[in-house]
């Protein structure tokens, strides 16, 4: 077998009734448990979806990957079983577990619309929602935020700073745990004075004091706490982070809207097998959202997470046992709220014919229909909002059907 | 533009501070002396604005000459050649003990990781802090700026392992002789040093058509091993010459140029191996022959005959004064200096100052410093956590003789030295750090300074030794207010006026 193109779509124009998208712009007096929340994970550097995510029913697939492919389910470090084609990294068992419980939604072979190599670029068409790079100053998914009729909490970037994808005229906050003692709200009051004249000082720091208060009520802002986190290494800090962030999020007055981002996927080389350098940080990828399912408890029956990346990797390895930039990669959906146990995927086969010139997986999802049917489904962004979050992309219908209706 | 016409406009700089009428201030020397010092330099030190107001600009041209010592921090830091030759020698003998343990049972091998954080680290600590030393001290700030910039131009991060002992080194040895030189030497020095090579994966990129390719690719291919995994090309320091280094990502290059580019610097490597392969000293850069794959290759529509080295250096040498290289450095540098969206005619002046003199650096330099826009005395620029805590420590005159006090800003803001993690190097612009999480950092932060320093230092006296005129009377009358001299400070390194330049 070559080429599948028979996977699983979703029918495009049936889901508008679906879910809560009926009464878009609805204002709903829910107890916090009820709101859905939306975290959007962005893995930067590329990450290798057909390492990920392998394609093992794909005859092609063995061959194309050598060294670097996944062994069959079944076989020693064999991928862990997704519906007989595809099936999941083995360093991916807490996923695995979000699988049977119908909480996974993968969609395979998606892409942005950018079609180049660079990083970079392709960050920031992820980011800014475009269809182009800087094609937009602001990201997707403030505009989102700012396309809601009754303004939700402020979207909340995990890290210091926010991220594009996130940036724009809606209101953000950023928190990260850190090594030093708070400051005294006497400070806090003259530095508030002395923004006075200055907006966007005084916009952050206002945000920064309602993100403290919201960390304190919950115990990340625990100063000792703070200081072991912020020191602990990557994966210990990932995990952290990511209990801390679904925690805000569960909390009453806490954002319905979260940004994380993770590094270190950009294996050009020694990227490994079932074992080696990409398997330990999908452990890592693995744990920290177990971790954010902990933190949200109760609330992760609302919640949907999207894990992306700005583009994929070289079908076959390169000389040096890595990937190069490509095309088409996996984006994983999940979360309580998520209609998953599904693989979405046009599948274009692996087969040098059926790739992006030549050379890569070829995209035949784009993502911003994901994306798109995730706004108006568990945001319930009105749907006439859409075309203004995602400019230029009238051709690109929501996907129906991710969120449970 | 030559460095005379940009002297010729001195003074230009004191009419569009008036017609700004921005700040309620006379435009002296005064502010020219602050903005010089804050906005090119690192931030003033006590005393140091009243020499420079003599002559501002004269005080920045003055930093830019070619050759210059280097810094007396450096002396006793080890070559990066050499840490990364011993890294390399402690990976092989870990992997050669690992394959005895397997065979007789042996010991166990202690982990990678151990040299790394016993052998490299404390490289890197004193790398990390001789950086920051220098910028805490020198009286050349603009030029110390600037090696920061290139540094961040080509950047090598040490949250690649085999970095993190060798990513100063590249600073030091290929960035610092070239800063105020030819830009196409400063290529070369940074795409032969053995930090670059090894982050961007080329020692091991091999020609498939080379002696060691095809070779492998024979024994592969007779074995009927493995299939894929062919020995062969990783694309990774191509592209980003091209992408990062040179003529940027709209540049006018395409994948068959990375492509081909790629096949064109096969065996630019590193020194050691064993056996046949066996070459140069361990960790030195090296042009391994064996592994260059043969032929000419078109880059940019160019053909460059099969050279071996030389094709690699053809190629790098046609790049550095590419029109595409000009504009990319012009709106680094114009964006880094003056604004986060650099005005036209200032990029326009930079790339021609770069087209005109084949890419001398002190001449680009000089037509920055010599654009009246550039002396605005409204700050246009928010300080990355580097910038903000170098001025706050010169601001006081503080050098921790800890390393671990030295670097603990860096760390605690999100901008260690050297670790930007990626081939982009730090973002630079204000969205990229002004963060609320970000502002608290900093603001926790000046308070330990402020608290540290304590009374000793008057918030106000330090104000008018370092930004002087270009602080408003908001400012000024907040620190009065205060609570205590230390709470004055810590107002003061987060006034709107501090935090950019």
């Amino acid at each position: 077998m070559t080429s599948r193109r028979d996977f699983l779509r979703i029918g495009l124009g049936c889901g508008a009734a679906l879910g809560a998208g009926a009464l878009p712009g609805v204002s709903f007096a829910a107890p916090a448990g009820g709101e859905p929340r939306l975290v959007v994970v962005i893995l930067r550097g590329a990450l290798d979806g057909l390492s990920a995510v392998p394609p093992y029913g794909d005859g092609d697939y063995a061959a194309a990957r050598g060294p670097l492919a996944i062994a069959r389910p079944g076989a020693a470090h064999g991928a862990l079983d997704l519906d007989g084609f595809f099936g999941l990294h083995p360093a991916l068992p807490g996923l695995h577990e979000r699988w049977r419980a119908r909480e996974l939604l993968v969609v395979h072979a998606a892409a942005s619309p950018y079609r180049e190599r660079s990083h970079f670029d392709g960050q920031n068409v992820l980011e800014n929602g475009g269809d182009r790079p800087s094609g937009a100053a602001s990201g997707w998914l403030n505009r989102a935020l700012g396309a809601l009729p009754p303004p939700p909490a402020p979207g909340l970037a995990l890290g210091q700073n926010v991220p594009l994808i996130l940036r724009g005229p809606a209101p953000v906050g950023s928190w990260a745990p850190s090594l030093l003692p708070e400051v005294e709200p006497d400070l806090v009051a003259r530095l508030r004075d002395l923004y006075s004249n200055d907006t966007t000082l005084a916009a952050r720091l206002d945000e920064a004091a309602r993100i403290g208060a919201l960390a304190d009520a919950d115990g990340a802002g625990d100063p000792a706490a703070q200081r072991q986190m912020a020191r602990a290494g990557n994966g210990a800090r990932l995990r952290a982070i990511a209990e801390a962030a679904g925690r805000m999020l569960a909390a009453a007055a806490g954002p319905r809207v979260a940004v994380m981002d993770a590094g270190g996927w950009d294996t050009h080389a020694g990227e490994g097998g079932a074992d080696g350098q990409l398997a330990g940080r999908l452990r890592m990828l693995d744990e920290a959202l177990s971790a954010l399912r902990a933190g949200l408890a109760d609330a992760w029956a609302q919640s949907a997470v999207l894990v992306c990346t700005e583009f994929g990797r070289t079908v076959e390895a390169n000389g040096t046992r890595g990937t190069d930039h490509g095309t088409g990669a996996a984006a994983l959906l999940l979360g309580g709220a998520v209609a998953g146990g599904r693989v979405l995927a046009d599948w274009p086969g692996l087969a040098p014919r059926h790739r992006h010139e030549g050379r890569d997986l070829r995209p035949t999802t784009d993502l911003r229909a994901v994306a798109k049917g995730l706004l108006a489904e568990q945001l319930r962004v009105p749907t006439r909002a859409l075309g203004a979050v995602f400019p230029d992309s009238d051709r690109v219908q929501p996907l129906a059907g991710l969120v449970r209706g | 533009m030559t460095r005379r016409a940009a002297l010729s406009t001195r003074g230009a700089g004191r009419r569009s501070a008036s017609e700004e009428g921005a700040q309620p201030m006379i435009a002296s020397n005064d502010s020219l002396a602050a903005i010089a010092t804050s906005r090119f330099g690192l931030g003033a030190r006590p005393g140091e604005l009243g020499p420079v107001a003599a002559d501002p600009r004269g005080w920045l041209l003055a930093q830019l000459g070619r050759r210059e010592p280097a810094p007396g921090e450096l002396a006793g830091l080890a070559a990066g050649a050499t840490i990364l030759g011993e890294f390399l020698a402690a990976r092989d003998e870990r992997r050669e003990a690992r394959r005895e343990a397997a065979r007789d049972g042996g010991a166990a091998v202690q982990p990678l990781a151990n040299h790394v954080r016993e052998v490299l680290l404390p490289h890197y600590l004193a790398q990390a802090a001789a950086r920051t030393r220098i910028a805490l001290t020198t009286a050349a700030p603009l030029r110390e700026r600037l090696v920061q910039f290139w540094t961040n131009h080509f950047a090598v991060s040490i949250d690649k392992p085999i970095c993190l002992g060798t990513a100063g080194t590249l600073e030091n040895e290929a960035i610092r002789p070239h800063v105020c030189g030819r830009f196409a030497d400063l290529l070369r020095a940074v795409e032969t040093h053995p930090a670059m090579v090894t982050y961007l994966d080329n020692p091991q990129s091999v020609g498939p058509n080379s002696e060691l390719g095809a070779r492998a690719n024979r024994r592969r291919a007779f074995a009927a091993a493995a299939p894929g995994g062919r020995t062969g090309l990783n694309e990774n320091l191509a592209r980003e010459i091209l992408e990062l280094h040179t003529l940027g990502v709209d540049g006018g290059y395409t994948q068959a140029d990375v492509t081909s580019f790629a096949a064109v610097l096969t065996g630019w490597s590193i020194g050691g191996g064993k056996g046949r392969y066996a070459q140069g000293a361990p960790g030195t850069f090296q042009f391994r022959a064996a592994l260059h794959e043969p032929g000419a290759r078109t880059v940019l529509g160019r053909r460059y005959a099969e050279a071996g080295f030389a094709q690699g250096t053809a190629v790098l040498g046609d790049l550095a004064v590419h029109p595409s290289t000009a504009r990319h450095v012009a709106v680094k540098l114009a964006r880094h200096f003056v604004a986060d969206e650099p005005p036209p005619a200032l990029v326009e002046r930079l790339a021609h100052a770069f087209g005109a003199s084949d890419g001398d650096l002190a001449a680009v330099y000089a037509a920055l410093v010599g654009w009246d826009g550039a002396w605005a005395p409204a700050p246009q620029k928010f300080k990355t956590p580097a910038e903000f805590v170098y001025s706050a420590l010169r601001a006081v005159a503080a050098l921790p003789k800890e390393p671990k006090a030295l670097l603990a800003g860096f760390e605690v803001l999100g901008q260690r030295h050297y670790s930007p993690g990626s081939p982009a190097g730090w973002p630079d612009r204000a969205q990229d750090w002004d963060g609320a999480d970000a502002l608290m950092k900093r603001i926790e932060w000046s308070v330990a300074l402020a608290d540290r320093v304590g009374e000793s230092h008057s918030a106000l006296a330090t104000l008018e030794a370092t930004l002087g005129p270009l602080a408003g009377e908001h400012t000024r009358s907040a620190l009065s207010r205060a609570a205590s001299g230390s709470q004055a400070l810590a107002l003061y390194f987060m006034s709107p006026e501090f935090q950019r330049r």
